[in-house]
């Protein structure tokens, strides 16, 4: 391993901007691991001994669970990205590569427990509870989000990056003035997680909700899934210091991950959550991971990214070393194998149905809800259009 | 339960409306910078934090889409967040999470989830301030979907209205006309506001021509509308008070019976409240027009040094002027 993934800033310097060496592939001796690439349990390490607790429970069956959430919510992700290919979506964000990342962080959310999600977060949702089918309306362009986010307290995907970051700090800051932090149930204290990506970490609304976060001491753990990439452009342009470490700037704890290691990232946010839970204030995540496909279906990855890197990364699969995994512990055969494939067929099918079969909204649909109360101008609007459209079906 | 109507400020009625609003319900909770000890720098939640704790008003970290990004997440929670904005002029850096976030979460939520808070901005010129403390930049709010753009000039309103702005499930951008802060006038601390947040009001009744106006300029206005008067020319006062949505029937009614108007607003005449309200005139009044609707605004440069403002500020002369020009129609 490197020493470092960042060289440490040095004031003499030359003034010439050399971007720092880095290996993408390796996430540094920092980074918290359980499950190497190939499936093997990672001894107790400086790294990863304070999070070991955090597993400990952590039996053959929820091993085999969490395997099938991997599954399932990689099947989610491949449908969505043929519906679009095949038209019947305008626009998929695949999450194909941070499987492990979402699916750890979502088990270790409890129910009472609020997500902010950017857009990429189908694995967050799936752990949430919300039906997949639901994460399809806004891509098919008949909502802007098919979900009411109170139901599975998960909010609504958030376009604009960053944004999310804010909302989550203020949402934790009503939960501490509800006094339901600190208090020892378990069913009671509640955090909020906000999700974004390496790319978000440049935006002034990621920075802001750090300070308000750290200076309000909130119950909110910080997600930065790190996938190497905001769409063409790569960690550098983003950061000098990774996320991780920039944490202590702000005053709280920082911790990468393996992102592709469902094991080692559902310990490090079970760490976090207990952590904010308990009114110790917020922690940053960063899970080193990598995104497999495009940014989204409308970008082409080969445009600016070699190939060869991808391949390092398709070593470090976060469903082969898992399956790797159970097959060495007598936990999975090819039988079970076979079910839960059948059970993703099933799943992408029901999916596909569900979305060719989505309806168009009535068009005067779209002057609802622009305002609670009664708008004069909006309910004008509305009725000069139905009026109009109706004046063709006249004809 | 009524009582004898009392002689306030501006200040001091948006101080006792937030004041109310907070007894009334727990829920609400102020934030913004220096809103607390120093009571903000205009002194308007003066008091609050020393009542009601340091919980329900907080000093914010120096950051306005912070503020504004917190207070989404907040209302979120069920709380009814008073964002106080410092100055007109500091409001872009949260403009991104009140155009994106703030306006557009009812809609894209299918009315699952409500914002319903309030963005206070002291607004407007006059007070010889540096630059970005003195802009009128209304129409970009009411320009956009989802938001209640209001503003009071005198002090019943602004005593109800904050209130009417904090009971509102919409969020509603709030304009306090800071030159007109410490004018004074009488406020009937009854049970319920007299008018509708909604309502436009007509200040002066007049017959010849209408002058459309809000927040500071409603003073100017009716100055002007009293020298008019003096020479002859019967001039009616109409205070928006809401810009988002607009009270045509008031408007137009006004417009009907006398056939002339002139917008006036401290904000740049392009692409402003004027030429909306002057759009609306036209196409609903069209018959009963004696004359063009003229504006009476800010010229199209950013908000100037302030030894310029007393000329860039539409003052009684100015609206005289354009008086003058409809008459001659």
């Amino acid at each position: 391993m490197s020493d470092d993934v960042v060289a440490p800033v040095d004031t003499a310097a030359p003034a010439t901007h050399e971007p720092p060496a880095r290996d993408i592939t390796d996430g540094g001796p920092e980074m918290v691991q359980f499950l190497d690439a190939e499936g093997n349990r990672v001894p107790v390490t400086e790294a990863n001994s304070a999070y070991a607790e955090f597993i400990q429970d952590v039996d053959g069956e929820e091993l085999r669970a969490l395997y099938r959430d991997l599954v399932l919510v990689r099947r989610v992700d491949a449908e969505g990205h043929a519906l679009q290919r095949q038209g019947e979506l305008g626009l998929w964000p695949s999450l194909l590569g941070q499987e492990a990342a979402q699916v750890g962080a979502g088990r270790a959310m409890r129910a009472q427990d609020y997500a902010f999600p950017g857009y990429r977060e189908h694995g967050v949702a799936w752990c949430k509870g919300v039906d997949p089918v639901n994460l399809l309306g806004m891509f098919r362009g008949v909502n802007h989000g098919g979900w009411d986010s109170n139901e599975n307290n998960f909010h609504l995907y958030t376009i604009v990056i960053g944004n999310q970051m804010l909302h989550a700090a203020g949402y934790a800051l009503g939960v501490q003035k509800d006094g339901l932090v600190g208090s020892g149930d378990a069913d009671r204290d509640t955090a909020v997680m906000a999700f974004t990506g390496d790319g978000g970490t440049a935006q002034g609304d990621y920075n802001e909700a750090l300070v308000f976060a750290s200076v309000a001491h909130s119950p909110v753990v910080f997600f930065v899934q790190n996938n190497h990439w905001a769409i063409s452009e790569p960690n550098e342009k983003q950061f000098v210091i990774p996320p991780y470490q920039r944490a202590r700037g702000f005053g709280i704890p920082g911790v990468r991950v393996d992102g592709n290691d469902v094991l080692a990232t559902l310990a490090v946010t079970r760490a976090a959550l207990d952590r904010a839970r308990s009114g110790q204030g917020p922690t940053l995540i960063e899970a080193f991971t990598y995104r497999m496909g495009a940014h989204t279906t409308s970008d082409d990855p080969t445009k600016y990214r070699i190939a060869a890197e991808v391949d390092i990364w398709k070593k470090k699969d976060p469903i082969d070393r898992l399956r790797k995994h159970l097959v060495a512990q007598g936990l999975a055969d090819d039988e079970w194998l076979a079910e839960l494939e059948a059970e993703a067929d099933e799943l992408a099918l029901r999916i596909r149905t569900a979305c060719q079969q989505m309806p168009n909204p009535p068009h005067e649909d779209m002057f609802e809800n622009v305002y609670v109360d009664p708008h004069p101008l909006v309910e004008r609007e509305r009725d000069e259009f139905v009026a109009y459209q109706a004046s063709f079906e006249e004809d | 339960m009524a009582s004898a109507p009392q002689k306030m400020t501006i200040a001091k009625a948006l101080n006792a409306g937030m004041r109310a609003a907070m007894e009334a319900d727990p829920k609400v909770v102020l934030l913004g910078e220096d809103i607390g000890k120093l009571g903000g720098v205009f002194r308007i939640t003066e008091g609050l934090q020393k009542d009601f704790g340091e919980d329900r008003v907080l000093d914010t970290p120096l950051a306005e889409s912070g503020i504004m990004g917190t207070a989404v997440g907040l209302a979120l929670r069920g709380y009814r967040p008073v964002v106080e904005i410092q100055f007109d002029g500091f409001v872009y850096p949260a403009f991104d999470q009140i155009i994106s976030q703030v306006a557009k979460m009812h809609y894209r939520s299918q009315g699952h989830l409500k914002l319903p808070m309030v963005i206070r901005i002291p607004y407007g010129g006059g007070i010889g301030a540096v630059e970005h403390h003195s802009e009128s930049n209304e129409a970009y709010f009411a320009h956009t979907a989802g938001l209640r753009v209001v503003t009071s000039s005198t002090p019943e309103d602004a005593y109800w209205m904050i209130q009417q702005a904090i009971a509102s499930d919409d969020p509603v951008v709030f304009y306090e006309p800071k030159r007109r802060y410490h004018e004074r006038g009488e406020v009937e601390l009854g049970d319920s506001a007299p008018l509708a947040l909604n309502d436009a009001v007509v200040r002066a009744e007049g017959s010849d021509l209408t002058l459309v106006t809000y927040g500071p300029m409603v003073k100017t206005a009716l100055i002007a509308a009293q020298a008019a008067e003096a020479e002859g020319t019967s001039v009616e006062v109409v205070d928006l008070r809401s810009l988002s949505p607009l009270d045509r029937p008031t408007i137009l009614d006004s417009v009907v019976k006398t056939g002339r108007a002139i917008v006036v607003h401290e904000a740049q005449t392009f692409l402003g409240m004027g030429a909306e309200v002057a759009a609306l005139i036209q196409q609903e009044a069209f018959y009963h027009l004696e004359a063009p609707v003229l504006r009476v605004g800010g010229y199209n440069i950013p908000y100037p040094p302030s030894r310029h403002e007393e000329v860039f500020l539409p003052d009684i002369d100015r609206i005289l002027d354009a008086v003058d020009r409809s008459l001659a129609y």
